[in-house]
């Protein structure tokens, strides 16, 4: 699972990024300037010019930050219904699986982290905009319980502008399903790490995403309530610069830190390290 | 005929200027009702109201989302959107209910949470994840009851409980359907049509398993009769209390859990890999 071939696979729908036709060279959504393939790919898609963290698919996420190998998918099988037979949508959810080739917003399994073991989802804004319907609330609820059976961390990184429109109440209720499973892993001693890439807004922002005992953000990250499209006029006259983003919430006290791309992995492991590190401990005074 | 509007005329009714909001059923409902302010850590936001009551003799927790009538009303509640304070407040009194061993009543009505530069700097997101959370394992009984609007994730914060109520009339809805015509049309005058496909009627809501009871309106909507709709509420919640008060709080916190995990449908199909094996 070497981060280049994954790479190698482009996705339209997860990264909006004008590629030059050849493919050699694409443009910056920060700075417009024109950069290297090889370049990003190397630098994890983050401008070396301005440091702009140009999205990630899932399959590229999970290659970067876990350990070679040790990803295994759970609840894969679980595919979109149509609860509400609204206008469009299952030819929507079908024109994103083959777009994104992901068959949902999320992917979910277990996985090790510099070799701590964890359960891990990864969303995938290129499926729907990384919307929160049945399957991805489902997917989060189990992989919360998986946790708690297997007495594991569980780090859940989010790219999502909300609950799915087209499952209208139905996806409005993921939110307050997740966030019981987050509340139930808690109180069974489960440590949640919660990762905001961008974008994280509405009702997954307003869920299961602000529970995290820790919560990182990747820079620049668009984090917030109300989701960008909803126009800056309508919010007010004078909005700081960075509104609804990582660093605004770091400001307001309900982002932890800051984390750029290449620091995130290691500081995960730092993470599952501590928690894993406390449970030994006790271990340890129990048998003395 | 009243009994066959459009999604949209819902919409209207549940938006009518002379609806009766959450006070005033309290003022209806309960004997008593002493108001409580703040959230003890950054404001009182009046969005949100709520405080100790009486229903027929009995201790109960009231919380609600408040609207405002005139226009400086609305001003000071901000139209019933809360921000962050307002959650907050929400949550502290839900937690008096539970130290007290009292019943939770939480009255829904609301087009949103606030999504302004005040309701992010009050992390209104984190507020709501985590009153979801929190009335999830509240050990006490927690009825919900959509009164008017049930506005997207600015519900959410108030509506976790044991048994939804929503009023005939009352809509309940992932996106305002003037949102939804915006996204899927581009443009707001499709809302009507927006409202059909988001499915935010009462009797919708109950088809989905979303809310357990309907409460039939008054001929013409909550606002030509409030008293005769208050007293209808009044039984139900009586009713809903009855019920609930014959559960253990671990058997009434389990199957709220069990409520709220079993939401949700889909369709499972093994990852291609697999299907191959498997014929169709
Ligand atoms: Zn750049």
């Amino acid at each position: 699972m070497n981060p280049g071939g994954w790479f190698s696979r482009r996705s339209r729908g997860a990264r909006e990024m004008d590629t030059v036709p050849d493919g050699v060279a694409s443009k910056c959504l920060g700075c417009d300037e024109i950069i290297f393939v090889r370049e990003l790919e190397r630098n994890l898609q983050v401008c070396s010019k301005c440091g702009y963290h140009h999205r990630l698919t899932s399959a590229e996420r999970l290659a970067i930050t876990v350990d070679p190998d040790s990803f295994v998918e759970t609840d894969g099988d679980l595919l979109p219904d149509d609860p509400l037979e609204f206008p469009g949508y299952v030819e929507k959810a079908s024109t994103a699986a083959a777009s994104s080739g992901v068959r949902e917003a999320i992917t979910t399994g277990d996985a090790t982290i510099e070799g701590l073991p964890c359960v891990i989802g990864v969303a995938d804004f290129g499926f729907m905009g990384g919307s929160m319907g049945s399957v991805v609330g489902e997917k989060i609820a189990r992989a919360f319980e998986r946790a708690v059976e297997r007495a594991v961390p569980i780090v859940i990184f989010s790219a999502s502008g909300g609950a799915r429109m087209q499952e209208g109440l139905v996806a409005l209720m993921q939110m307050a399903k997740t966030s019981a499973a987050a509340k139930r892993a808690s109180l069974a001693g489960v440590p949640f790490i919660s990762v905001l890439t961008d974008p994280t807004t509405g009702g997954v922002y307003a869920s299961y995403a602000s529970l995290g005992d820790v919560i990182l953000a990747e820079p620049g990250a668009v984090v917030g309530f109300a989701g960008r499209r909803v126009g800056r006029q309508d919010l007010g006259g004078h909005l700081p610069a960075n509104f609804q983003t990582s660093e605004f919430q770091a400001e307001h006290g309900f982002v932890d830190r800051t984390v750029p791309r290449k620091e995130m992995r290691a500081t995960l492991a730092f993470l599952l390290r501590f928690f894993a590190a406390s449970e030994a401990r006790e271990g340890e005074a129990d048998g003395s | 005929m009243f009994a066959n509007l459009s999604p949209w005329e819902e919409v209207l009714i549940a938006r009518h200027k002379d609806r009766p909001y959450a006070l005033d059923y309290v003022r209806m409902i309960f004997d008593q009702y002493m108001e409580l302010s703040g959230d003890r850590v950054w404001a009182n936001d009046e969005a949100v109201i709520g405080g100790p009551a009486f229903l027929d003799g009995r201790p109960v927790v009231v919380i609600g989302q408040q609207k405002g009538r005139d226009l400086r009303e609305r001003q000071r509640r901000n139209f019933g959107c809360a921000r962050g304070p307002g959650f907050r407040k929400a949550l502290r009194l839900a937690r008096l209910a539970e130290r007290f061993g009292r019943p939770l009543i939480s009255f829904v009505d609301t087009s949103a949470a606030a999504a302004d530069l005040r309701a992010e700097e009050t992390g209104v997101s984190e507020a709501i994840a985590r009153n979801m959370a929190e009335f999830a394992f509240l050990r006490t009984p927690i009825v919900a009851i959509v009164i008017g609007e049930g506005g997207s994730g600015g519900a959410m914060g108030m509506a976790v409980g044991d048994r939804v109520l929503m009023l005939e009339h009352a809509v309940f809805s992932v996106i305002p359907p003037e949102g939804c015509a915006a996204i899927l049309w581009r443009d707001k005058e499709q809302a009507p049509q927006a409202a059909t496909a988001l499915k935010l009627t009462a009797k919708s809501a109950q088809h989905l398993g979303i809310v357990e009871h309907v409460l039939p309106e008054p001929l013409g909507g909550a606002h030509r009769d409030p008293s005769a709709m208050a007293a209808s509420i009044k039984l139900s919640i009586t009713a809903v209390l009855e019920e609930l008060g014959r559960m253990s709080l671990d058997d009434l916190v389990a199957a709220r859990y069990a409520r709220y995990r079993r939401m949700g449908v889909w369709r499972t199909e093994p990852p291609s890999e697999r299907a191959a094996e498997k014929p169709s």
